[in-house]
């Protein structure tokens, strides 16, 4: 059974950042097919948290298809996020390894490092703005 | 889905002053209700409404589709805990338990004794020594025992240390969970009730300035920053909340429901307390046709 944390601070909407952390479970092998997620009940007791978020945050799952609520016995992983497959992952983190490498050794420091990121990956998803 | 409050045309005049105008909401069931605004603002006036313990001076209320108090059995549906959570100080915690479960007919036995042991209660306690929170959650033990279908709280935490707090809301929202009670709660301050909120009504200076679903109001605001320009300018469908300016550059807080194009603005979401804060600044103004721009409930 995974524990999730909220970050008050981080602007991100309560209910993604429970998506997000059982993403990460998944893809960290914390969470596999078949185990159970916390019950709404176990959520707030730890966060004090509206119950209707952790209801969201598990149809979004469910919608993703990675869940699957059985009623009356709780909210169970049915399979692991696509684009996980564990070579495909390594071979991206090493080339962006290399390329913060890169950048760093060309002076950049971290914060002009985060503002390109962003940049590449706005552009990219054209996320709030086209 | 019924609506758990539905006001329209609300008004409450005391004398000359009016402590809320205007307001038309409707409230649907199941959802955690903040309602916030500064001290004053007439969040207590309505609450005060809803319960049945003010007549309203113009326009009309309904709560789960009756008149407040209309009634005893409309009463039994509703809970409701008075501003700095009152018990009776001279009672001793047990009392209070036999005094709720002769008041009220559907009263949960069960659920106040458990819920006196979760909180480590010593029944034989007079009320008067308890702390400010557990003196809160033994208000809150009565209200819920009452097993209401809606649950009304004016400003439950303000007074409370943090720990007593989070404690409180905690337990507020675990019976949410098991009960699915509909809840309205006020306080001064959004970050209380930033984690427990779905739905968010702001009150200031007796009027409704926005309400709605958290996640939709949340995603229909955006903090816009770019070189300065004149919000005149902007497309129609952008409502500027909030702006400020440098001589270089502008920052505005917009209301959308449609993505914003621009590429000269840098967009950003906005926190809850932003959004709140937002609509409490411009608080004097309140023309009805600016109003009905925002597109705020009036």
């Amino acid at each position: 059974m995974i524990e999730f944390q909220l970050d008050d601070t981080s602007g991100v909407a309560t209910y993604l950042q429970l998506v997000q952390q059982v993403h990460q479970a998944l893809r960290m092998g914390m969470l596999e097919p078949g185990d159970q997620l916390p019950t709404a009940q176990q959520v707030v007791a730890k966060l004090a948290i509206n119950p209707n978020t952790v209801h969201k945050a598990y149809r979004e799952l469910e919608r993703e298809g990675l869940v699957r609520a059985r009623p009356g016995l709780g909210t169970f992983v049915t399979r692991s996020p696509s684009g996980t497959d564990p070579v495909t992952q390594a071979r991206f983190l090493a080339a962006m390894t290399d390329w913060l490498r890169s950048a760093r050794s060309a002076g950049l420091g971290p914060d002009d490092i985060e503002a390109i990121y962003r940049i590449a990956f706005r552009n990219c998803f054209a996320e709030g703005v086209a | 889905m019924g609506a758990v409050i539905q006001t329209s045309g609300l008004g409450k005049q005391y004398r000359r002053t009016w402590a809320l105008r205007d307001c038309a909401l409707a409230i649907p069931e199941g959802r955690v209700v903040g309602l916030v605004g500064p001290n004053g603002a007439g969040k207590t006036t309505l609450l005060r409404l809803a319960v049945g313990m003010l007549a309203p001076t113009c326009g009309t209320i309904s709560v789960l589709g009756e008149r407040p108090a209309g009634g005893p059995g409309q009463l039994a549906r509703v809970g409701f805990v008075a501003q700095d959570t009152p018990v009776y100080a001279r009672m001793r915690v047990a009392d209070h338990l036999r005094l709720g479960a002769w008041l009220n007919p559907a009263w949960d036995d069960e659920l106040a004794r458990h819920r006196i042991g979760q909180l480590g209660l010593d029944p034989r306690q007079r009320a008067g020594s308890l702390s400010g929170g557990q003196r809160a959650q033994l208000a809150l033990t009565l209200a819920l025992a009452k097993r209401p279908e809606l649950l009304l709280l004016d400003e439950p935490v303000a007074s409370l240390d943090p720990l007593a707090r989070r404690e409180f809301l905690r337990l507020l929202m675990e019976a949410v969970a098991e009960h699915g009670v509909s809840v309205v709660l006020s306080s001064h301050l959004v970050a209380d009730l930033e984690r427990v909120c779905d739905y968010l009504i702001v009150l200031v200076a007796s009027r409704v300035r926005v309400a709605g679903e958290v996640s939709a109001l949340l995603a229909a605001h955006h903090r816009l920053s770019g070189p300065r320009r004149d919000p005149g300018t902007l497309p129609a469908s952008q409502e500027v909340i909030e702006e400020s300016h440098t001589d270089k550059q502008s920052t505005l807080l917009v209301r959308t429901d449609e993505p914003v194009h621009d590429p000269s603005w840098t967009v950003r979401p906005v926190s809850l307390e932003d959004l709140v804060l937002a609509y409490m600044s411009r608080a004097g103004d309140d023309t009805p046709a600016r109003r009905q721009r925002l597109g705020v409930v009036s």
